[in-house]
């Protein structure tokens, strides 16, 4: 064999073997002799491989937005709006109303004179964003008018819906300060799901709690005398549409809302017996909305006792002139505190107010600062539901590397016995084929970012299995040309020549079938399908180019080689 | 040199109606525990949370409570129909199971019972870092309804998936013919293995499904192996019948194959003894896939393309001939081309 063919081989393989091995070992900074210690090498893995939540410990959350009820809330919005609109024009109204539904999401109005159909369009599409042709399709039919949500605008409308919540809920995490979060969408868009991944993370039910919340924040109206009469309840929610004299049904510029009110914690921190729910009825659309929040922080109330926090707020310049100008026109009228449809608090306007305000109610501290940081993060879209749920403590996860490893090293020491055992001298050099493969293995999933998963481990038992394999089939097939009288050399040619077309082949098979686990399989499987494809993809150089280059430096010693140890 | 199988010479073909029988024997006993158990009203399969839905909390305890002392704590709690299973390998470790309940979070139930026995240990400590605590849940699986449904037709799709991806690889590489066998015998594989799963009720969860691919990759590996010989020797023995070249084929490969399964073979049983309880699916899916892998390369794949490759040889010839039919009719007239038409028919 060439003498000049083998060194550059030679080299090559010095090269590779030297970057793996940093890369697995070294650390990522200039590196020190310390660092090549015991504790420095153990210190350096654990920086290098990025562990898989199952196996370093942590939680993992896959939520749904629930897009649909966003559509209905802004279908149903935009009907409210546009009758308002519409009557304040000056037409007459007859009735209408605000159809949801997947594909089905149209806001109708009944006119009392259909010639004036064009005006009435006209008159809200100025004002109610009804107007674009690609989200609304405008239809007339006798005295009715509707506006028809395209196909487009919902995807389109749900698909920013989850990315707005996604934007939010990454500000909540930031907020509640958690190290090193994964954050994406998951699965197919039309799916509207998100990952959520942390790390060390080991009970997520505050996170979920905070996440959960939709924090949609409005100041409204709340209809009745002003003070000093008490705020107008009801008992029940008939009783408050009763009080509304409009025949049983609510008109588009009214919502009967429920208000709990929340009472003072007993004094040694217990709390106080649930009141019951009242109802009240209030102005929509509201004065002000969370968008135009600018802080919210929470804090003790004044005279309060321990138990007893408020969140104050601060408005932005939009915010505290619209503030500023409805509190000015209805001093001693009441407001609400409208979050997620409930009225947390009821309190009259002593004189005009612009830019501040408090929601008192009797929160706990925690309740006060989870409300005021979802507050400050802005509002969701739309609630979001928990499809999946996965922690994993790290002891939990030492236990899985623990029996991982054990369950790979006895197969890897099984294997290489059998090697030296059946194939002699070239079974060092299977052996050393299988350790370059570990190696590099690791040093493959380093470079590419991929994290090692417990699935991923029995991926490396399965890459040890198509390692040995490569080698048999190379050893095996050089035996039978030396059984059919071949030299040495032409043996060994032949036997790698043979065996090459089965390993490529064998090879890509796995790796093509592994593409599709890694494209379309969720966590675990890609985690396995990961390992898998960067083992064969080493294998190739391992078993086929390392192993020949050994078997020629072993050819190349003598001028003729009269037997070979296999 | 130290060797097994030296010169083995098996007509391995001459039993294929044997083989194929076994494995269709082997495939209808799992599909008949899994319709038999459909139609009396048991699940087929017993399907972990991943694809059901439902919560695993995983405790573990200072000192453990007998299993039916947590299952009584559970029922006391209206935590209802919950299985606690031991962890064999941790003894101070159980496993949890919850249905999933409408508007319940599972872990928070579980936590509320298992309060019975002590308080839990705080968030950020270990369970032996704290001394006023008597349990920690070190894992949780809860998965939805939804996300359930998903994760299943996400395994099928994608099992389907890499089959075809396998299918039109061969195709290239071979005949199309080969690559259905090798499908085929694939396809047996997962059928029995899920069988045998449905058979003994063992948990089938999402590692159950990365080992069913896993033992698809390893089959197909094998299957390729004696595909490849059979491809090598059709060229250097052109004279040869499939047949012959076949067998030969499985027999030059039988040490390799003997060699490599073998290897893997001890490695899942290290998985098995050594893996603990996290991998035990896993590993027993890899383990029944290993064994029946190895059995379908030879009993299933090569059979059912030769016997595919020896029809399509069949209606070739047939063809042919009766494409040259008026070649042979203008060169020998009527009456010949009637006589070698009966040839064909009688030979």
């Amino acid at each position: 064999m060439k003498k000049k063919n083998l060194r550059t081989r030679a080299i090559i393989i010095a090269i590779v073997t030297l970057v793996g091995l940093y890369l697995v070992i070294g650390p990522r900074h200039r590196p020190h002799l310390k660092d090549f210690g015991w504790s420095g090498i153990k210190a350096n893995l654990k920086s290098n491989i990025h562990l898989g939540l199952d196996l370093q410990g942590g939680t993992h959350l896959v939520m749904r937005v629930k897009t649909a009820d966003y559509l209905q809330r802004l279908t149903e919005e935009n009907y409210r709006a546009a009758q308002t609109v519409a009557q304040d024009a000056g037409f007459e109204i007859t009735g209408g109303r605000a159809d949801t539904g997947a594909g089905n999401h149209r806001v109708v109005l009944d006119l009392a004179d259909p010639s004036k159909a064009t005006q009435v369009k006209e008159a809200v599409q100025k004002k109610v964003e009804l107007g674009d042709t690609t989200s609304w399709t405008f239809a007339q039919s006798g005295n009715q008018i509707s506006w028809t949500m395209t196909a487009t605008a919902e995807r389109v409308l749900a698909d920013n819906a989850t990315q707005q919540a996604l934007n939010i809920i990454d500000r909540r995490i930031n907020a509640l300060g958690i190290a090193e979060p994964t954050l994406q969408t998951h699965g197919a868009q039309s799916a509207h799901q998100i990952l959520l991944q942390m790390p060390g993370v080991q009970d997520p039910e505050r996170v979920k709690e905070v996440l959960r919340v939709e924090s949609r924040l409005e100041l409204v109206h709340v209809i009745g005398p002003p003070s000093p009469a008490p705020p107008t309840t009801y008992a029940t929610e008939q009783e408050a549409i009763n009080s509304l004299n409009s025949g049983g049904t609510i008109p588009p510029n009214r919502k009967i809302l429920p208000y709990k009110k929340r009472a003072r914690p007993n004094p040694d921190g217990t709390p106080a017996p649930d009141q019951p729910t009242q109802y009240v009825v209030v102005e929509t659309p509201g004065i002000i909305r969370g968008e135009e929040l600018r802080t919210a922080t929470a804090s003790q109330s004044q005279g309060g006792g321990i138990n007893d926090f408020e969140i104050s707020f601060a408005l932005n310049k939009s915010g505290a002139d619209k503030f500023g100008a409805w509190t000015g026109a209805h001093v001693n009228d009441y407001m609400g505190v409208n979050l997620n449809d409930k009225v947390e608090s009821i309190a009259y306007i002593r004189s005009q107010i612009y830019d501040q305000g408090q929601i008192t109610g009797n929160f706990s501290k925690e309740e006060a600062e989870d409300l005021a940081l979802t507050l400050r993060s802005g509002a969701l879209p739309a609630s979001i539901e928990y499809l999946e749920e996965r922690t994993v403590g790290p002891s939990l996860g030492q236990d899985s590397i623990n029996a991982g490893v054990r369950a790979s090293l006895v197969g890897l020491a099984l294997v290489i016995v059998f090697m030296l055992f059946y194939y002699r001298g070239s079974g060092v050099n299977a052996v050393v084929a299988l350790i370059l493969n570990m190696i590099l293995m690791m040093a493959g999933l380093i470079v590419f970012g991929a994290t090692l998963t417990l699935p991923g481990i029995a991926g490396i038992i399965l890459t040890i299995g198509m390692a040995v394999d490569s080698n048999v089939l190379v050893f095996e097939r050089i035996r039978e040309e030396l059984r059919s009288g071949k030299t040495v050399a032409s043996a060994v040619d032949q036997g790698f020549n043979r065996a090459f077309v089965t390993i490529i082949d064998t090879h890509v098979t796995t790796i093509v079938s592994s593409m599709f686990l890694f494209v379309f399989g969720t966590g675990p499987i890609r985690g396995f399908a990961v390992t898998l494809v960067i083992g064969l993809l080493v294998n190739l150089f391992s078993a086929v180019y390392v192993s020949r280059t050994i078997f020629i430096w072993l050819l190349s010693r003598k001028e003729r080689v009269e037997s070979l140890s296999i | 040199m130290f060797q097994i199988l030296h010169d083995v010479n098996i007509d391995w073909l001459r039993h294929r109606r044997w083989f194929i029988g076994i494995s269709v024997a082997l495939m209808l006993a799992g599909l008949g525990s899994a319709v038999i158990r459909q139609a009396t009203g048991h699940p087929a399969f017993n399907l972990g949370v991943d694809f059901k839905g439902g919560t695993v909390v995983t405790a573990r305890f200072k000192q453990r409570p007998a299993d039916d002392a947590i299952r009584e704590a559970l029922n006391t709690k209206g935590v209802n129909d919950a299985t606690v299973q031991p962890v064999t390998d941790r003894p101070d470790t159980v496993l949890i199971r919850v249905p999933l309940v409408e508007g319940q979070d599972g872990r928070a139930s579980v936590r509320n019972a298992l309060n019975t026995f002590g308080t839990e240990a705080a968030p950020n400590l270990e369970l032996n870092a704290d001394p006023n605590a008597a349990y920690k849940i070190v894992g949780t699986d809860a998965v939805g309804a939804i996300a359930g449904a998903q994760l299943r037709n996400k395994a099928i799709a994608v099992t389907l998936a890499a089959l075809v991806g396998i299918l039109i690889y061969i195709a290239f590489r071979f005949e199309w013919t080969y690559g259905a066998a090798a499908v085929i015998a694939v396809f047996h594989d997962v059928l029995v293995t899920l069988g045998f799963f449905s058979i003994f009720q063992v948990e089938v969860s999402l590692n159950v499904i990365a080992a069913l691919l896993t033992l698809v990759g390893f089959s197909v590996n094998d299957t390729i192996v004696v595909f490849d010989r059979i491809r090598e020797n059709r060229r250097l023995h052109r004279r040869d019948p499939l047949y012959k070249i076949t067998n030969d084929a499985i027999n030059q490969t039988l040490s390799r194959t003997t060699i490599t399964n073998g290897l893997v073979f001890l490695s899942v049983l290290a998985l098995v003894i050594f893996g603990g309880d996290v991998l035990r699916a896993f590993s027993l899916a890899l383990f029944i896939g290993v064994i029946v892998g190895t059995w379908s390369s030879i009993a299933v794949a090569s059979p059912i393309m030769v016997w595919w490759e020896q029809r399509l040889d069949a209606a070739n010839r047939a063809a042919a001939l009766t494409f040259n039919q008026p070649r042979v009719m203008k060169a020998a007239g009527a009456a010949s081309s009637t006589k070698s038409t009966k040839q064909i028919r009688t030979s």
